[in-house]
């Protein structure tokens, strides 16, 4: 498994503003470059979105080909990048569409449920507990888990917790307003937390299975201790 | 400060866009609170994890030949 080695959106404009000079002058290496540069993330982006990795592929193709034909089309206003993906979660929720015919998709349905806008398992975890699993079980608990999201609050935490794109640029990307953005962000991170906290927290046996049964949970409320 | 006050920054906590006064109000509750001195340090846990661990593997092999790909459709549209 390899670590993420860089987050997009930290110094990051203008070498690739460089770069899509050079594609718009006919310098097809200049968007070699900017294809190698991105590629991963965007996968990453449409595997999150489609949960399905012959569609993130495709997704993957489809939204380099457009941006290089529409290439054209880019103001510079905003980062290469965010442009990018915002023609990937496009392509990304056609896909969906395709393969749910008749069934709209909107980020928007993620928040007719409360579900985990409040904590409630307040075990600590113990010290690094990522280690006392294996990389292969560690990735298929973070897959399992991030899958359990609502898709508009699972996209909103990778943009902006995993590639490190602002919650303005996540906005932008998404089509959504600032302040659903952070309020997507907030329940993912709370879900995310709360669900992890089966396999991390203090006492937890380390060859836990991947398929937990319900989360333990202290029936006391954070409101119950300093409110 | 409350435990739903401190839940409701709590983004802000972690992304460190706090102002320096409600700082201070956030490290009392801290020092008060041991439930939220939790979810905050497992929330930023929960962070970093998936920060550093791909959970979506591409295989050089597989990348090369997405790469490729797309390369060579741009190439026919030019």
């Amino acid at each position: 498994m390899s670590t993420i080695q860089s987050i997009a959106g930290q110094n990051e404009p203008n070498p690739d503003l460089a770069l899509v000079e050079k594609v718009r002058g006919g310098d097809i290496s200049a968007y070699d470059a900017l294809v190698r540069k991105y590629e991963r993330q965007i996968f990453r982006i449409a595997q999150h979105i489609t949960q399905n990795r012959e569609d993130a592929e495709d997704v993957t193709q489809d939204a380099f080909l457009k941006a290089y034909e529409k290439l054209n089309q880019f103001q510079g206003n905003s980062k290469f990048y965010t442009w990018l993906v915002r023609i990937a979660v496009n392509e990304s929720l056609m896909r969906l569409r395709k393969r749910r015919t008749g069934r709209t998709l909107s980020f928007d349905e993620d928040l007719k449920t409360e579900e985990g806008s409040v904590p409630r398992d307040f075990a600590d975890w113990a010290p690094n507990p990522e280690q006392n699993y294996n990389q292969a079980e560690l990735a298929e608990i973070l897959r399992k888990t991030i899958q359990g999201l609502p898709p508009g609050f699972r996209v909103v935490f990778v943009l902006r917790d995993v590639d490190g794109l602002s919650t303005e640029e996540t906005a932008e990307t998404l089509g959504l307003s600032v302040p659903a953005v952070k309020s997507r962000l907030l329940r993912a991170r709370l879900q995310l937390r709360e669900r992890l906290s089966r396999y991390f927290k203090r006492g937890t046996p380390a060859a836990a299975p991947a398929t937990p049964s319900s989360p333990q949970t202290n029936p006391s409320s954070p409101g119950s201790g300093a409110d | 400060m409350t435990c739903t006050e401190f839940l409701q920054i709590l983004d802000d906590v972690i992304d460190e866009s706090i102002a320096a006064e409600t700082r201070i109000e956030i490290e009392t509750h801290l020092k008060k609170c041991g439930h939220c001195e939790v979810v905050l340090n497992t929330t930023r846990k929960t962070i970093e994890i998936y920060r550093c661990h791909e959970i979506y593997e591409l295989p050089v092999e597989v990348n090369e030949r997405l790469h490729a790909s797309i390369m060579e459709r741009c190439r026919k549209v030019r």
